[in-house]
């Protein structure tokens, strides 16, 4: 969603407005790494819950400062009002599902139901069957509307995607620190640097800059622009 | 200063697919006892490795007060929890020593969930001489007993026993981060990230919950319990951090659950320094009463703070760690190197503080001069009973000749787990499975 809005903009900009704050690049491409964290957390053997709450934190800041400036309103067509509930709805649902799977199974866990969905649902709708059964999770969001049913689907998909990768991709992630992808100074260039190149922003968001890290990472972020362009279609 | 290095075996026996063939000997924690003659480390394998302080002697002057290897055993397997599918990592998060009660040595370990008493016992004799027996234990054939004797204690090689007496299980539903011995030296409490529990440590099958920050919907969780201790002379009075950089002070007197934190010690945000990170780096990961009891030390990304019981609103010294980071947090996010938690240490006079860095670094800070000092734990770096060179990292500008640039830092090698001696300038250093032991001979008393 935002990657698509993003590059339409840019490629409109000779005779349109001015290119994007290098700010908000810095957000968004932010918020997407945090979002690409909090879907790693899952492939865990056990999520930190510190860091996921700390990482969700970091989302919901974002999404606040996106949401306050106006600027980055990305109108979708059949939906223009609840654009910003959209993508709050989107992040808020790869947020909760950290500590709802971990905490949600244990019987002595008073709190088990399932957190209620920020949009509306008719009383009377199913709760699909989340991929891996995990009965706190958030994929229960369905409803028999045609829309909420695509996106249920497409969620299903990603997380079937997702779910295939090996155990310790995570892991794989984190040990691909030696060398090259610890040089600061190209990481940085490769995310925040997009000041100079603001029609580049998404083309590195995966840090070309530097050798890849590994595949699992770029992997990842290609999935995620999967996953937003998803989102947005409903 | 001297240094003793632990040498581990390469372990391949763990098939887990790690980068390092020696992930399972890595140190998670390390703790001396109070009296400091005992050092314990746990690492992730769940293993447990005690160190003893040798004797000083006169007549091997050389291995002065050095550690060496006491007792080793394995004190947590891995689990696997099978309503959650989940794996229990083995990985010991805390040792805590129990005071010395007897001729027997006791501690604390723990994982994430299990928390176990452990008793560890010398035996330096033994009886010989059975009537029934023979010297290999088997049977005598009775008619060739003619006579009766009394078995006698003999002494033999000294064998440390250890012995498992207490195991605390089925009391956390999240990750254990801390384990704190009352000064009653009857009770302790553990925290995990939503829940603190008070145990007896006689009593396995009960606990009571003293502390609970669970919201009843877990989509509003935003908080989390990054650690907790009780307070060193006061046995109604503990404190514990918050991944928002808060510490609460409770009174158990107050009320049976401790929701209601007496104090609050929260310093107010620095709205010049504000970024996406600042409440990722404002959590605390490591929070010490001081031997007095009158003040607590945390540790969160970027800086160590010495906070007053007597005063919420700030802490009354800030000390910066490592603040030409301050400027790379975008990509210490990125890799993951902005949750590392830290932890702190004071000397036993208070004095000095201690807390450990990246590329095997650690920093002490005097509080009484304002003066403080970067050393490398390293093989390459530090010789035995070398002086430590001190090191110093340059944020471009002019550059001495052995300082280290900020982007040539190791993030891979970091300084976690440190623990000060409680009397003397010994200090314990883990890096990665090596551990060090630094001692200041020259100056021996405390400040």
């Amino acid at each position: 969603m935002f990657a698509r809005g993003l590059k339409r903009k840019c490629a409109d900009s000779e005779d349109s407005p001015p290119a994007p704050p290098a700010c908000s690049l810095q957000r968004q491409s932010l918020l997407d790494m945090s979002l690409v964290k909090l879907q790693l957390c899952h492939m865990l053997a056990e999520p930190n819950l510190c860091r996921s709450v700390l990482i969700a934190n970091t989302v919901r800041q974002l999404q606040e400062e996106m949401s306050q400036d106006s600027a980055w309103q990305v109108p979708a067509p059949a939906s223009a009002g609840r654009g910003p509930l959209e993508r709050l709805v989107s992040t808020e649902i790869l947020c909760r599902t950290p500590w709802e799977q971990q905490g949600g199974h244990s019987a002595a866990d008073s709190g088990g139901s399932p957190a209620p969905d920020l949009l509306s649902e008719p009383p009377g709708a199913p709760s699909a069957q989340a991929p891996r059964g995990a009965p706190g999770c958030a994929w229960e969001a369905a409803s028999p509307r045609e829309s909420r049913g695509g996106f249920q689907r497409s969620l299903d998909q990603i997380f079937e995607t997702l779910d295939s990768k090996a155990p310790r991709a995570a892991e794989g992630l984190f040990a691909d620190v030696d060398g090259p992808y610890y040089d600061l100074d190209a990481v940085l260039t490769g995310m925040v640097g997009a000041k100079s190149v603001p029609g580049d922003g998404f083309e590195t968001l995966a840090p070309t800059g530097a050798p890849p890290p590994g595949v699992s990472y770029k992997r990842d972020l290609g999935e995620l622009d999967h996953v937003v362009e998803i989102l947005v279609e409903t | 200063m001297g240094e003793d290095t632990d040498t581990r075996k390469i372990n391949h026996s763990f098939l887990r697919d790690h980068s390092y063939v020696t992930e399972a000997d890595v140190i998670s924690t390390v703790e001396f006892n109070h009296t400091g003659e005992l050092l314990a480390t746990g690492d992730k394998g769940g293993r447990v490795v005690i160190f003893q302080r040798e004797p000083e002697s006169k007549n091997a002057p050389h291995s002065q007060g050095e550690y060496d290897v006491y007792s080793t055993f394995q004190s947590h397997e891995p689990e696997f929890d099978y309503l959650k599918s989940l794996e229990i990592e083995e990985k010991i998060n805390k040792i805590k020593w129990l005071p010395q009660q007897n001729a027997a040595h006791s501690l604390l370990s723990t994982n994430d969930k299990t928390i176990k008493l452990w008793k560890i016992t010398e035996r330096d004799k033994r009886p010989e001489g059975y009537n029934l027996k023979d010297e290999e234990g088997k049977l005598k054939d009775l008619s060739t007993v003619t006579s009766l004797q009394v078995p006698v204690l003999k002494p033999m090689d000294l064998m440390v026993e250890v012995s498992p007496r207490r195991v605390f299980a089925n009391g956390h539903t999240y990750h254990i981060n801390s384990i704190s011995v009352n000064s009653d030296c009857e009770t302790y409490m553990s925290a995990d990230d939503l829940r603190i529990n008070l145990w007896h440590l006689a009593i396995t099958d009960r606990s009571f919950n003293i502390v609970d920050i669970k919201p009843a919907n877990m989509e509003d969780l935003t908080e989390v319990i990054t650690a907790s201790e009780f307070h060193p002379h006061h046995c109604n009075l503990f404190v514990y951090s918050s991944s928002k950089g808060s510490l609460r002070l409770c009174d158990m007197r107050a009320a049976a659950l401790c929701d209601k934190h007496s104090k609050l010690f929260e310093e107010p945000e620095d709205p010049s320094n504000r970024s996406f990170f600042s409440e990722i780096i404002s959590s605390v990961s490591d929070v010490k009463f001081s031997h007095s009891g009158r003040y607590m030390l945390t540790r969160d990304y970027l800086t160590v703070k010495v906070w007053d019981l007597n005063m919420e609103a700030r802490p009354i010294e800030t000390y910066q760690v490592h603040d030409y980071l301050r400027s790379k947090l975008c990509s210490l996010y990125e890799n993951d190197c902005i949750f590392d938690k830290f932890e702190c240490a004071w000397n036993g006079s208070d004095s000095v503080i201690m807390t450990g860095a990246y590329n095997n670094f650690f920093r002490m800070f005097d509080r009484n001069t304002k003066r403080d000092v970067t050393l490398e734990a390293s093989r390459e770096s530090s010789k035995p009973r070398a002086v430590l060179k001190p090191r110093r990292v340059c944020v471009g500008g002019k550059r001495r000749r052995d300082d280290i640039s900020v982007d040539s830092l190791d993030f891979t090698r970091k300084i976690l787990h440190t623990a000060w001696h409680p009397a003397e300038n010994i200090i314990a250093v883990a890096a990665a499975n090596n551990l060090y032991i630094f001692q200041d001979k020259v100056n021996s008393e405390t400040h």
